[in-house]
């Protein structure tokens, strides 16, 4: 390994034969983190060592892992439950599905340590219906862990036991988001809850329950291994630990996944360097840098450190770190429609502002697209989405907000141009 | 397994009522086995008619009603019948960016039906497709439960000639 590039997981990508145990425990030390934890650390040293990983979670909201199993009450009567995220489904992310193909032991691992640090029994993985494949192979690798010991009763020998079921969903966006996902696991409609209480007080069936993403679970073996300390060094900005698995995709010559340290390299060097510069030699237009719920960035606006912070500081989001590049070629009040087609159909309908907002922006926009527009469309979005922002239970409403503000703040005149004289302020749409 | 737990006049075979029983003491409620049931029998019929969501509501206990409002939520869960391969083109942001919607006029001028529809002769139903995750691999889609990735117009035309010729 050379030593400028540390990477975790991706050297393991890409070959069929490297999701097995026996390639798992040979070539990554697989289950001696969770031997080390399960035998000789107690809960709260774990969560101490988590802590100071600086792993922040890996599924759009950043927020410190260690402090996040912290929160589960000791003790208690209730079972506790350890949910692990893998529904995957903000527009532009494919990680979490990689990370499943090749490596699904080391995300077992992670449940392993993850259910002793907050004293869970059974633990469940959430798992998009698409990825009917992915949830068979985790299945097989469940049972290959559970041949071998690593789960069911008395693991390594201790009076520690853990299950894992995996359960599929049936294709729905709001189910990647926490508290719509444990409504969905309990066999309901997948609409967000109220909050609080947070989950890690009433999640899961009512009992308290951690809900982490794949690669975040995912990373944790390497944190034991490593130590808190050195993870957290990995990272090169303050506050953000270990390395990024970023979803490249779009009109770059090598869309893919690529992993950094994280904070090592901006906007830039990842679309130039490791995506290998633009399509057909095509002038950069556009980057929406964390998942289609970020804001986007102009062409001038790359040179920013990809990492929470410093994307945060620029107005925009990491999210689940998954980039989607977009070329001078394309039509951007198109695009800006087609995204908010997307967030208008996987809107819940639970909270107005949403559900009437996003068929609002989206007709205008479809509007704008066929010669239609109106003179004062653009206006109307702007307020829209400030109307949505912020105003509804869960962040799907920021998510289709946030787009719409940004599109139309920073490329307003591709806009205007579609809304023609003869149009302006006279035709109504139909 | 040797006794069936089936009931005698369920549209749904002894498989399901067999592999229900294997999942119910991993979950702490029964409700919880709604998805997991729904798929299951979606499974014998390729989609869900009003006599399989009964025997899954009767399954469950539950009122036929709370089914059919969970089945609803979820676009998986084809509450009409669907062709024999169902396609499921990805039109997202990222696979628009690389061509997607070449492949959805292109699917529709050789099927002869618009997005939503299927075939007469129930071979094919046409859908656009929320993200499937496989960006990187752009575009992309599903026919039935499989991926196909890096898709354009030969792959894709060569694609429903082989199914189109499938008993
Ligand atoms: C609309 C919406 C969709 C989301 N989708 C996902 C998803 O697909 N996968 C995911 O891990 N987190 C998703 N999240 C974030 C989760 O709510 C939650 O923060 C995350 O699973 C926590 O895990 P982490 O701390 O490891 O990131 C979504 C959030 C929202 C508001």
């Amino acid at each position: 390994m050379s030593a400028e590039v540390q990477t975790l997981f991706i050297q393991h990508f890409g070959k069929d034969s490297n999701r097995t145990l026996s390639y798992y425990q040979s070539q990554q030390s697989g289950y001696v983190a969770a031997k080390t934890v399960v035998t000789t650390m107690t809960p709260d040293q774990v969560i101490e060592e988590v802590k100071k990983s600086n792993l922040r979670g890996r599924g759009g909201a950043g927020f410190p892992t260690g402090m996040k199993w912290s929160f589960i009450p000791k003790g208690g009567d209730k079972p506790k439950y350890l949910v692990c995220n893998a529904d995957e489904s903000e527009p532009g992310t494919f990680k979490d599905r990689d990370l499943i193909r090749y490596t699904p032991h080391g995300l077992i691992e992670g449940m392993i340590i993850g259910a002793y640090a907050i004293g869970c029994k059974h633990a469940y993985i959430y798992i998009r219906g698409e990825y009917t494949r992915e949830a068979r192979l985790l299945n097989e690798a469940i049972q290959e862990a559970k041949s071998a010991g690593f789960l069911g009763e008395k693991i390594f020998g201790t009076d520690f036991s853990l299950n894992i079921t995996v359960h599929r969903g049936a294709g729905a966006y709001i189910c990647g988001e926490e508290t719509g996902l444990l409504n969905s696991l309990e066999g309901k409609r997948g609409e967000p809850r109220v909050k609080p209480p947070f989950p890690a007080i009433s999640g899961a069936f009512g009992c308290p329950t951690a809900v982490n993403n794949v690669e975040s679970l995912a990373s944790i073996p390497h944190i034991i291994r490593l130590g808190g300390e050195a993870y957290s060094k990995l990272g090169a900005v303050e506050k953000s630990g270990g390395t990024r698995i970023i979803s490249l995709s779009g009109q770059v010559k090598r869309p893919g996944l690529y992993e950094i340290q994280a904070g090592s390299k901006t906007l830039r060097q990842i679309i130039y360097d490791l995506g290998g510069g633009m399509k057909k030699e095509k002038k950069l237009k556009a980057v929406i840098p964390g998942g289609s719920s970020a804001p986007v960035l102009t062409a001038d606006e790359i040179d920013v450190i990809y990492d929470i912070e410093p994307l945060m500081k620029i107005g925009t989001m990491m999210g689940s770190a998954a980039i989607m590049v977009v070329s001078e070629s394309v039509d951007l009040p198109k695009l800006l429609w087609r995204i908010t087609k997307f967030y208008a159909h996987e809107s819940c309908g639970q909270c107005t502002p949403c559900r009437e907002g996003c068929h609002w922006m989206e007709s205008i926009l479809h509007r704008i697209c066929h010669g239609q527009g109106r003179e004062d469309d653009l206006d109307t979005l702007t307020s829209l989405a400030g109307n949505i922002g912020g105003k509804t239970l869960c962040a799907l409403g920021d998510a289709a907000a946030g787009p719409v503000a940004s599109f139309i703040k920073k490329f307003r005149p591709e806009f205007e141009a579609k809304i023609t004289p003869v149009v302006r302020g006279q035709k109504r749409y139909a | 397994m040797s006794t069936s737990v089936a009931p005698q006049e369920s549209v749904l075979s002894p498989k399901f009522y067999e592999a229900m029983k294997a999942l119910e003491p991993q979950y702490p409620r029964k409700t919880a086995l709604i998805l997991p049931a729904l798929h299951q029998a979606q499974s014998e019929f390729g989609w869900l008619p009003k006599e399989a969501l009964e025997a899954v509501a009767q399954y469950i206990g539950v009122h036929p009603a709370q089914i059919r409002e969970v089945a609803s939520f979820y676009t998986m869960f084809n509450l009409k019948p669907v062709g024999k391969t169902h396609l499921k083109i990805c039109t997202n942001v990222a696979c628009v960016l690389r061509g997607a919607d070449d492949l959805v006029s292109f699917c529709e001028k050789k099927l002869g039906i618009a997005c939503g529809e299927t075939t007469p002769d129930g071979k094919f139903t046409l859908s656009e497709e929320e993200c499937l995750g496989a960006c990187g691999t752009a575009p992309a889609m599903m026919a039935n439960d499989d991926y196909i990735e890096n898709l354009d117009i030969p792959k894709l035309n060569d694609f429903l000639e082989r199914s189109q010729h499938e008993r």
